[in-house]
């Protein structure tokens, strides 16, 4: 039976080895009661700050390689190639760095590109804890964000009303999005990777024609693009200097965190969230009811998603674009695996992976090293992180048990 | 008719019955849009040769358009009360998709009503269309027969395209390009080979990881080094080659037999694992590993050794995939080139039930939902090309959900194997 998907997909806690020093059993005992994560210290906290390390040196490396000029320097003058190089390196870094956490508007656009993150990384992390894989959030967000639009600009209502209405708008529509797929899985057995994976290019394709709908397109508008928002559904700045962008958002994130953190380790239903995601069977038999289950845990995380999309549409972006997802949807995965699917963990990755993103703009406009490459430290950290393995091996460090498996295979 | 009499799961009771009734529906569909309403618009015109053909000179099919829907709408009408009453048995999956292609002409005739239309260029860009999506479903089951998922379509092929301009640009030969495109595919082939296998990593994680690394190794390494040397983004291209003879056969050269290395590649790698896979020793051997792996296991097969083989198989086929974009197409790298075709290749996958055949079937509709979406505005259909992308999706989520027939994957497929 051992070698049967639904026996070896089954999220298994991590910490707690079996046989280890009562000492350490208990320290970690403490530190689950304190932070609600199943794991050991090493694991949230020593893990993933060697992998965000990790990741940036092996960058570095990378852009060593592409650094044309320097590299044909190496020959001829290999002291000025070193400087050069390192000074790229540096340079580069350092951008990421100011364009982070540098200035008041370097925190202010750190935060405004956390936020939507941290609602799709807790999207995500809702569906890791309940054993289902939401791939799908970034459709989630897209048909969000599209119904905050709607609602954004067709209705011209007072703001404490239409604010919250197109926020709501976003709620429902990712959690419809996200809730089909949950129910499909539930009836059908239909795994919840492809028919969100499915339901996500379904998603933007109906954006793309949504966008040339009269209703919809800006007036005098030939190419894709939506009316604007009416500023009374705009999230509202902090500042009054419309350069600094921090908007509310933000907040709403933090709030979402903590509401799904009481969800999940406080409620009845978050028992069963996690009892599901431990062992699907044991929670039928517990008298659970597992199809209302999986569709609620999807609809859930289908509305952080949309509320992520309306987020963005409601706050920087003030229309519907096609991409206005920007892939932060799929960048929500590498988040709440780096985050341990805990909501506390989902923000801490989304301040950092906000920051990189910031960080990257800066770093883009500064040097001559592309916001790609933030792309490519994420899913570098996502690599360390999924396989502590690596890690061990580079930095002789204890790790805790080998590498989880989070999903199951459709096979189930 | 036999079946008759074999017992019946109710589940398959019940998918023959919807079955039938979504041939009913369709006929009522066919017969309102497409009979009823292209009546009085003319016949269309299917251009059957193009000037360049060996045959140029055979004349347009000319059909009128009214009275093809109404014809097809009766033909799917009566396969839907033959499915309602009797069922047609061991026949059924190849009476559907009969039944979906005249669905398909009675809508490129109600489209086409009154204009003409290239027939003939449609039928050939959707094969040529369909490649990659092939190859990349191709590379897909590799992996999953030995119970190794594959999310990583998108990013072998996108990293085949990348490597396949770069590697024929500089050294000057397409075919270079194209085995060092293979190259780079195997070698993330390796990467999740050795993830899934080696560190045991979750294989879904491991997909989505590869996809975002190598998108975001392209487009900065697109930026960074292609963008300021242009002569390495300028690979040879390696153009459709006529085979003498069946090229010149009419209708049909043109549309098969006049394609690029790429087109003849997939359907000889079509051939050889459907071959491979179900009447050779590797692929008995194989699909047990993906069955069973605790079997094959006691009975002396290296589970390990299959799983690393096919996966590298398959990130080689992805890579010759890729190579597709920039050596077999525009001769350019651009930025997410391949914008997702690494996810229909899942979705033909899944549809082609992890069966070569069924990948290519599969990866031909698509191509053809692909190519007639890129038709649609010239038709002024009125039927936002949108939509038509997205039939490969839906067809995929009609296939898991089980409303019509059920596709089954191996059964170990993403489950880790740990030898005692």
């Amino acid at each position: 039976m051992s070698d049967r998907p639904d026996a070896a997909g089954t999220p298994a806690p991590a910490g707690g080895e079996p046989g280890k020093k009562k000492g350490r059993l208990t320290d970690n005992r403490l530190f689950r009661e304190i932070t609600g994560v199943g794991l050991d210290w090493r694991s949230a906290v020593l893990v993933p700050v060697l992998a965000v390390i990790t990741a940036l040196i092996v960058s570095g490396f990378i852009i060593a390689l592409t650094d044309i000029e320097a590299l044909r320097m190496w020959g001829s003058n290999p002291g000025e190639a070193a400087r050069d190089t390192f000074g790229t390196i540096g340079s580069a870094y350092l951008a990421l760095l100011d364009g982070a956490f540098g200035s008041l508007s370097a925190w202010s656009e750190t935060l405004v590109a956390a936020a939507p993150l941290i609602l799709t990384g807790l999207s995500v992390a809702v569906g890791f804890r309940a054993g289902l894989f939401n791939i799908g959030a970034e459709g989630q967000m897209i048909i969000g964000g599209l119904l905050a639009a709607i609602i954004g600009f067709s209705l011209h209502l007072p703001w404490p009303i239409h604010i919250p209405l197109a926020l709501l708008g976003g709620l429902v529509g990712g959690a419809i999005w996200g809730g089909i797929p949950g129910l499909l899985r539930a009836k059908t057995g239909a795994h919840e990777v492809i028919t969100t994976i499915m339901f996500n290019w379904i998603a933007i394709r109906f954006l793309d024609w949504a966008l040339t709908v009269d209703f919809i397109q800006a007036e005098g508008r030939d190419d894709s693009i939506s009316k604007n928002v009416l500023s009374s559904a705009r999230l509202p700045q902090f500042f009054s200097d419309p350069r600094i962008r921090l908007h509310w958002g933000i907040v709403l994130a933090l709030l979402a965190a903590g509401l799904i953190y009481w969800l999940l380790f406080r409620t009845t239903t978050g028992y069963e969230f996690r009892a599901v995601g431990y062992n699907p069977d044991a929670a039928h038999y517990a008298g659970m009811n597992v199809t209302w289950l999986y569709v609620l845990v999807m609809a859930v995380a289908g509305a952080l998603a949309g509320l992520a999309g309306a987020n963005q549409i409601l706050g920087p972006l003030g229309r519907a674009t096609p991409g206005f997802s920007a892939g932060l949807g799929f960048d929500a995965i590498a988040l709440a695996l780096l985050g341990r699917s805990h909501p506390l963990g989902v923000v801490l990755a989304g301040l950092l992976f906000g920051a990189l993103e910031a960080g990257g703009r800066q770093m883009q406009v500064a040097t001559d090293v592309s916001i790609d490459l933030i792309m490519v430290v994420q899913a570098l950290i996502v690599v360390f992180i999924a396989a502590p393995a690596l890690i061990r091996a580079i930095y002789r460090v204890r790790t805790g048990k080998g590498a989880e498996q989070i999903t199951k295979g459709w096979a189930a | 008719m036999t079946v008759e009499n074999e017992v019946r799961s109710p589940a398959e009771v019940r998918r023959a019955r919807y079955l039938g009734i979504t041939y009913l529906l369709l006929a009522a569909f066919v017969l309102w849009f497409f009979g009823l309403g292209s009546w009085g618009n003319g016949s269309a015109a299917f251009g059957i040769a193009r000037p360049i053909d060996t045959f140029n000179g055979i004349p347009d099919l000319s059909i009128p358009a009214g009275p093809l829907g109404i014809g097809v709408a009766v033909v799917l009408a009566f396969m839907g009360g033959v499915q309602l009453v009797r069922g047609f048995g061991r026949w059924q999956n190849r009476v559907l998709a009969v039944a979906f292609v005249l669905f398909i002409f009675a809508f490129l005739g109600w489209a086409a009503a009154g204009k003409s239309f290239s027939l003939v260029s449609m039928l050939r860009a959707a094969v040529e269309r369909s490649t990659p999506i092939t190859l990349g479903a191709l590379a897909g089951l590799l992996g999953e027969r030995v119970a190794v998922i594959n999310i990583a379509i998108e990013g072998q092929l996108l990293a085949g395209a990348f490597a396949g301009a770069v590697i024929a640009s500089v050294a000057g030969n397409a075919w270079v390009g194209v085995l060092g495109a293979i190259g780079v595919g195997v070698f993330f082939g390796w990467v999740l080979a050795v993830l899934a296998i080696r560190y045991q990593v979750d294989q879904i994680i491991i997909g989505v990881v590869i996809n975002m690394f190598v998108l975001g190794l392209t487009s900065f390494l697109m930026l960074r080094v292609l963008s300021g040397n242009p002569h390495l983004n300028s690979p040879p291209t390696l153009r459709s080659w006529r085979i003498p003879g069946l090229g010149d056969i009419p209708f049909i050269g043109p549309i098969l037999f006049d394609q690029t290395v790429f087109v003849y590649g997939s359907l000889i790698l079509v051939a050889v694992l459907a071959y491979g896979l179900f009447h050779t020793r590797w692929g008995l051997r194989a699909r047990s590993v993906g069955e069973h792996p605790r079997a094959a296991d006691t009975v002396g097969v290296n589970v390990y050794r299959y799983r690393y083989l096919n996966v590298l198989l398959g990130g080689a086929v992805a890579g010759f995939g890729g190579a597709y974009f920039t050596i077999g197409t525009v001769g350019r790298f651009d930025e997410n080139m391949t914008t997702g075709r690494g996810f229909i290749a899942l979705a033909a996958m899944i549809f082609g039930r992890w069966h070569p055949v069924g990948a290519l079937s599969a990866g031909l509709i698509f191509g053809f939902a692909d190519a007639l979406a890129g038709k649609l505005g010239v038709l002024q259909t009125g039927i936002p090309s949108e939509f038509l992308l997205m039939a490969p999706y839906l067809a995929t989520l009609v296939v898991v959900t089980g409303i019509i027939g059920r596709a089954r994957p191996p059964a170990a497929d993403g489950a880790v194997y740990q030898k005692e």
